[in-house]
């Protein structure tokens, strides 16, 4: 087993656990808690990937600044300490859960994908991501930083406590 | 090199879950955070595709970059709208919220 399998095996089972500890967790700091962990190992797992940048976005966007925003979130919803954070339908909600991953399972298995994998797996730098992201993808981008602002000028509209005269 | 097929199975793995999260969880945050784990499956299984069957290696990437911009906006706006139940029924529960429920 070469240094890059020994990661990925590594960084799989430990955001599949954490990814278990969000879902299972009776506190739900801890599972705020899980959750970051969970991010930073599929961060490690899109650096075996060779996606350096999008590694960098995950931990500043998604390990920094969404998981902050939800400890927020979990800070001005306080749930009472003893209340139940589970539905009744759980079992209902585990069998579908199964399923799902049996039928996923069984796809990523019984596709050919190996005639089909390039030769060299090499690494894209980060001038050819700048580079397709401002010329073919440039549209899309700018329209995403519109969809941004919007959400971030209807969160506050949302979140905003009305004056009643 | 870890065969393609090892991140497509973490990454249903990580779908699955989340998927229980959404579904068995009452607490709106908390099925916000399984949300969230969901998106990172898709991701994985995104840039794993471009990286081992991609022409470029780069268009997967640009599709995972915009799956994590338009999740930021979604938390941001989900968040609001939870604070704002949350100031109108005392709870985030989201199994109170069914004033619309026919």
């Amino acid at each position: 087993m070469n240094q890059a399998q020994t990661f990925f095996y590594v960084l799989s089972v430990l955001a599949i656990l954490s990814a278990l500890g969000v879902v299972l967790a009776r506190n739900v700091v801890y599972a705020a808690i899980y959750l970051v962990t969970a991010l930073l190992m599929v961060a490690g797992l899109y650096v075996l990937l060779f996606a350096d940048f999008l590694a960098l976005v995950q931990v500043l966007i998604y390990a920094g600044a969404v998981s902050i925003l939800l400890l927020m979130g979990l800070m001005l919803t306080r749930p009472a300490r003893d209340i139940v954070l589970d539905n009744p339908q759980k079992p209902l909600a585990a069998l579908a859960a199964v399923v799902l991953f049996v039928i996923l399972l069984y796809q990523a298995l019984a596709s050919n994908w190996s005639g089909r994998v390039s030769a060299a797996i090499g690494r894209a730098s980060l001038n050819d991501l700048g580079r397709v992201l401002f010329d073919r993808w440039v549209v899309p981008f700018e329209i995403a930083s519109v969809l941004l602002l919007v959400a971030l000028v209807g969160a506050v509209v949302v979140a905003r406590i009305e004056e009643r005269e | 090199m870890v065969p393609l097929e090892n991140y497509l199975i973490v990454s249903g793995l990580l779908f699955a879950i989340g998927a229980y999260g959404v579904l068995a969880r009452r607490n709106a945050v908390l099925v916000l955070m399984a949300i969230e784990l969901m998106l990172n499956a898709v991701n994985i299984n995104l840039i794993a595709f471009s990286t081992y069957l991609g022409a470029d290696r780069i268009i997967g990437q640009i599709f995972a970059l915009f799956v994590v911009i338009v999740a930021a906006a979604e938390v941001g706006l989900a968040l609001a709208i939870i604070i704002q139940v949350y100031r109108s029924r005392a709870s985030a529960n989201i199994d109170d919220v069914d004033s619309m429920r026919w």
